[in-house]
């Protein structure tokens, strides 16, 4: 098993490699070895995780001949390999079900630059999961920043390059404060390998000297993850860009790269600084109070929607504020169930995104409610992906955002007094805003058809894509049954974090 | 009566029952009717109303007139009293955030460590190697170039790919498609007014200036480009020179003749191959390296200009791909192709 | 804490910086001098970086008549992270040119709020 050790670093080669491979091809070409790029990744995502349960503790990988404070690393523990397969197996199916309708939204032209966009936003996925060094994390999060305007903008409408222009703005202000946090953090420390740093952070903490610039720099760092990953006072730019997107680029903008800046920021959190300390700076309060309000204001402001991408995209503000509400409460637990939230969302809203576009499509492109009355039928699959996925969002049983409500519950339990009942009746109020607005679009899609409207003639979903969504619809009903053995990964994983 | 009966019908309440009657339909009815209430010239009221009778069968029209109106009103709002009170609110807010982050900033730079002293944190044993042994085992005489090409490849490996995806992504926004003749669409250039149609005209002084410092330019990058490992420069420095003397030539002569030699093809290709050799030759040696292995890659005579293993090859493939995106950043916004 | 400032005065002048930038990233609706602003904040970045690695006395890492001491030269690793810093600045600099340069063609302002509701009233057309 060896050559496994090897497989994080292979994948996010084949990524690079694949993307410049990608830009001389044929736009069909490049949309083919985009797909097997995906898969490949998927399958070495696998065994990767697949080596990494049996290893005792977190393993560095070197990226050279040079051990860890000098030279940059990579490290593989079991919570990355888990991320990483999740994420890739999200993202493959977004690809195999999302492409056959990309020529309605990008020139045949400019579909090879949208391939190598995709590619190089994987890579960048992978290595902010895999990665062991702050600096080469800040590289990653522009190449993400600018691949994710990339997949706004393929789509060209007045609309999409106002959202892309707001998206930018927000996210380069973003890295600004995460560059200042780093090179402030490099100051007090002088290291950029996160275990040399988490160490050097330990010697500040215990000696007292430079620790108003530690504060600081948590606040710069977390600020700027949080903005990039629309947590939510910050989530202006988010639901008009994924509202405009093409729907592919929705589903990866939404579903995977927000979860790759939680994922660093729960890295940054455990390995660099340590749980404890954000405790004590009192980080970790202000992420819950922004979830708990992100988690109502998401759902009540979707609910106020009238055009159906709007309001799946503020569904998704209110679902990233589940995943900083457990993030916020400080404890093991909570990071764990915010952990299982990330993936529960990664899979369900990629899936609601593609159906949602179906629904659309057999309504004529109109995107307001009473068109969609009897989408469920002239659809038949995108209906029930839909509902399934929808289900999985409200936290109906059986479903993967059931039991991560569950857990997110649970770890509330042992917390002191106020918190816990904020917990709660944050969960049970946000619950019911959930299954008012995504059950009233269920039933409406179920509704008779208005006599009045003429629909354009039905087009059949390619078979693969139909399977594709079916798949993962499947994938969502497994997070819900089997979270067993996935909540262990999870918690050992976090053992083995730090 | 009836002023009460429309008091209740603005209520939450019977909003809410309205919804789960009738749907979003009604909802979005009266929403857009009530944005649109307080507009003092509204355009077609009464088409409107004669529209609400036909509601069943006019729907979509229906709608779309709401949403004209609802969306003049906004703009004239935005056009007059909301623009300035909003735009001085927003004002005030930024500078008040503004100044809150300078504070903090200068209250963290007062605890930081004392500037130019020996006696910092950042001063230690990471530095110390980069430093002491860097010559014995990188074999460059520019410890930077060491650092950033051999230490610390994969950051350098991601910057060349920053590069690589930025120039992608001005490609998607800029770059006017040609149609199957291979001619630009010419209702696009039309469209996007380009400059395509200002093409230098024979300018003596420029030319001849050009003609002279267009060699020396680029020979004085081929120069940075290929001692970055002994000096100051490297990769991307003499990349960007390189780029400015292309740009000189372009600007002097005019696309048609800077067409000849570089097209979209060769930009591609070369990106191609000096972002794919980059990735494969580090790929080699960070395999060897975690494996525990040897490169066999010799690192030469410290301060020959065949030395330092393979920092001089990735300079050379750094500084074409920052040339061409670089020159094909100028050419996009000029005239949108190449 | 004056005298403190004082003796960071590199590392005060580019807080202010970043500071100045990013207020103007976020007052001015006008699009070219939000790229500005964006600049001066990354600019003020690299000002931090480069007074961080400086040591009195010392000369640029480069090495000179093969002397390989510690106490001879400054700190390299601020320098490579500056110039990464430029290449990334350099990069999306070059991309919110090339969306103002779209955006300009199509609606004929650079207010991004006007541009907003222009996008909007474009559905109703």
């Amino acid at each position: 098993m060896t050559l496994a050790r090897n497989f994080p670093f292979f994948s996010i080669l084949v990524c690079l490699v694949g993307s410049v491979v990608t830009s001389v091809l044929k736009p069909r070409a490049a949309k083919a070895l985009t797909i097997i790029i995906a898969g490949v990744v998927l399958v070495l995502s696998a065994f990767t995780l697949r080596y990494a349960l049996a290893l005792e503790s977190a393993e560095p990988f070197m990226m050279g001949h040079f051990p860890a404070p000098w030279g940059n690393e990579l490290r593989i523990g079991r919570l990355e390999a888990l991320m990483a397969t999740g994420i890739s197996a999200v993202l493959f199916i977004t690809l195999v079900a999302g492409f056959y309708h990309m020529p309605a939204f990008v020139s045949e032209k400019k579909l090879g630059l949208y391939c190598i966009m995709v590619d190089l936003a994987m890579c960048a996925i992978l290595v902010m999961l895999y990665t062991n060094d702050l600096f080469t994390a800040y590289v990653f999060i522009e190449i993400m920043t600018i691949a994710s305007c990339a997949l706004v903008i393929v789509r060209q409408n007045g609309h999409t390059l106002v959202a892309a222009t707001r998206y930018m703005i927000m996210n380069l202000l973003a890295s600004g404060l995460v560059l200042l946090g780093i090179s402030m953090l490099y100051g007090i420390t002088g290291h950029l390998l996160m275990e040399p740093l988490g160490r050097a952070v330990r010697h500040i903490v215990e000696t007292g000297q430079y620790m108003e610039p530690l504060t600081v720099v948590i606040a710069l760092i977390t600020a700027g993850l949080a903005i990039k990953s629309a947590m939510f006072p910050f989530h202006a730019w988010a639901p008009d860009t994924y509202a405009f997107a093409p729907p592919m680029s929705s589903a990866i903008l939404s579903g995977l790269i927000g979860k790759a800046y939680i994922f660093l920021l729960i890295k940054f959190f455990y390995r660099v600084i340590g749980l404890d300390v954000i405790v004590g700076t009192n980080v970790d309060s202000v992420l819950f109070v922004c979830g708990v309000s992100g988690m109502l204001m998401g759902s009540v402001l979707a609910i106020s929607q009238r055009d159906i991408r709007r309001m799946v995209a503020y569904s998704s503000v209110s679902q990233i504020g589940y995943i900083y509400m457990g993030l916020g409460m400080g404890t093991e637990a909570g990071v764990a169930a915010a952990l299982f939230q990330m993936l529960a969302h990664a899979a369900a809203k990629s899936l609601l995104f593609l159906s949602t576009n179906e629904l659309v499509s057999v309504s004529g492109d109109r995107k307001r409610f009473h068109y969609l009355h009897g989408a469920g039928y002239r659809n038949p699959v995108a209906g029930v992906v839909f509902t399934v996925s929808a289900m999985s969002l409200v936290g109906i049983p059986f479903t993967g955002g059931f039991i991560a409500k569950l857990n997110l519950a649970t770890a509330g339990m042992p917390m002191g007094g106020w918190m816990r009942a904020l917990v709660l009746i944050a969960l049970a109020i946000s619950t019911l805003l959930n299954a008012v607005y995504y059950l009233h679009t269920v039933v409406s899609l179920y509704r008779r058809a208005p006599a009045e409207i003429d629909y354009p003639p039905s087009h059949r979903v390619p078979r693969h894509a139909a399977a594709a969504l079916v798949i993962s619809m499947l994938l969502t009903v497994y997070l819900g049954l089997g979270s067993g053995p996935i909540m262990r990964v999870i918690e050992a994983g976090l053992k083995m974090f730090a | 009566m009836s002023k009460r009966r429309s008091d209740w019908e603005q209520r939450p309440q019977a909003r809410f029952l309205r919804w789960m009657r009738d749907g979003y339909g009604a909802l979005d009815d009266q929403i857009t009717t009530s944005i649109s209430q307080p507009a003092a010239p509204r355009p077609d009221q009464e088409a409107m109303e004669a529209h609400d009778i036909l509601v069943g069968t006019h729907r979509h029209e229906r709608e779309l007139a709401l949403d004209r109106l609802a969306h003049y009103d906004l703009q004239n709002w935005a056009n007059t009293r909301g623009r300035k009170v909003l735009g001085r609110l927003y004002a005030v807010l930024a500078l008040l955030l503004g100044l809150i982050l300078i504070y903090f900033l200068l209250n963290t730079v007062a605890f930081m460590p004392r500037f130019a002293s020996a006696d910092v944190p950042a001063n230690n044993e990471v530095i110390a190697r980069y430093v002491e042994k860097g010559l014995e085992e990188t074999g460059a005489i520019n410890i930077v170039a060491g650092m950033i090409l051999d230490y610390r490849a994969f950051d350098t490996l991601g910057e060349s790919t920053v590069l690589f995806v930025a120039a992608c992504a001005v490609l998607i926004l800029l770059r006017i498609d040609l149609d199957d003749h291979g001619q630009p669409m010419q209702q696009l250039i039309a469209e996007e007014s380009d400059d395509r149609h200002y093409e230098p005209k024979n300018d003596r002084i420029l030319q001849g200036s050009a003609m002279v410092l267009t060699p020396i330019i680029l020979l004085f990058g081929i120069y940075v480009l290929f001692n970055g490992h002994l000096g100051p420069g490297g990769g991307f420095s003499g990349g960007a020179i390189l780029s400015s003397g292309l740009i000189l030539y372009l600007n002097a002569f005019g696309f048609q003749k800077a067409g000849r030699f570089f097209t979209y093809k060769i930009f591609m290709w070369v990106s191609f191959f000096s972002l794919g050799f980059y990735g494969v030759a580090k790929a080699y040696s960070f395999y060897m390296g975690a494996n525990g292995l040897h490169s066999g890659i010799p690192l030469g005579t410290p301060g020959a200009i065949l030395s330092s293993g393979l920092i001089m090859p990735l300079n050379i493939a750094v500084g074409l791909v920052v040339a061409c995106t670089m020159y094909i950043f100028y050419a996009l916004f000029r005239k949108g192709g190449l | 804490m004056w005298q403190a400032l004082y003796d960071n005065l590199e590392q005060t002048v580019a807080v202010i910086l970043f500071g100045i930038g990013f207020t103007i990233l976020l007052l001015q609706r006008n699009l070219i001098r939000k790229i500005i602003g964006l600049n001066i904040m990354s600019t003020a970045t690299y000002l931090f970086l480069a007074s961080m690695g400086y040591i009195e006395g010392r000369k640029a890492p480069i090495v000179t008549d093969g002397v390989t001491d510690l106490a001879a030269y400054i700190n390299p690793i601020p320098a490579g992270l500056v110039l990464t810093g430029i290449v990334v600045s350099v990069s999306f600099t070059g991309i919110m040119l090339a969306l103002t340069v779209r955006l300009y063609r199509r609606y004929r302002t650079l207010d991004i709020d006007q541009i907003a509701l222009l996008a909007k009233g474009e559905d109703m057309a």
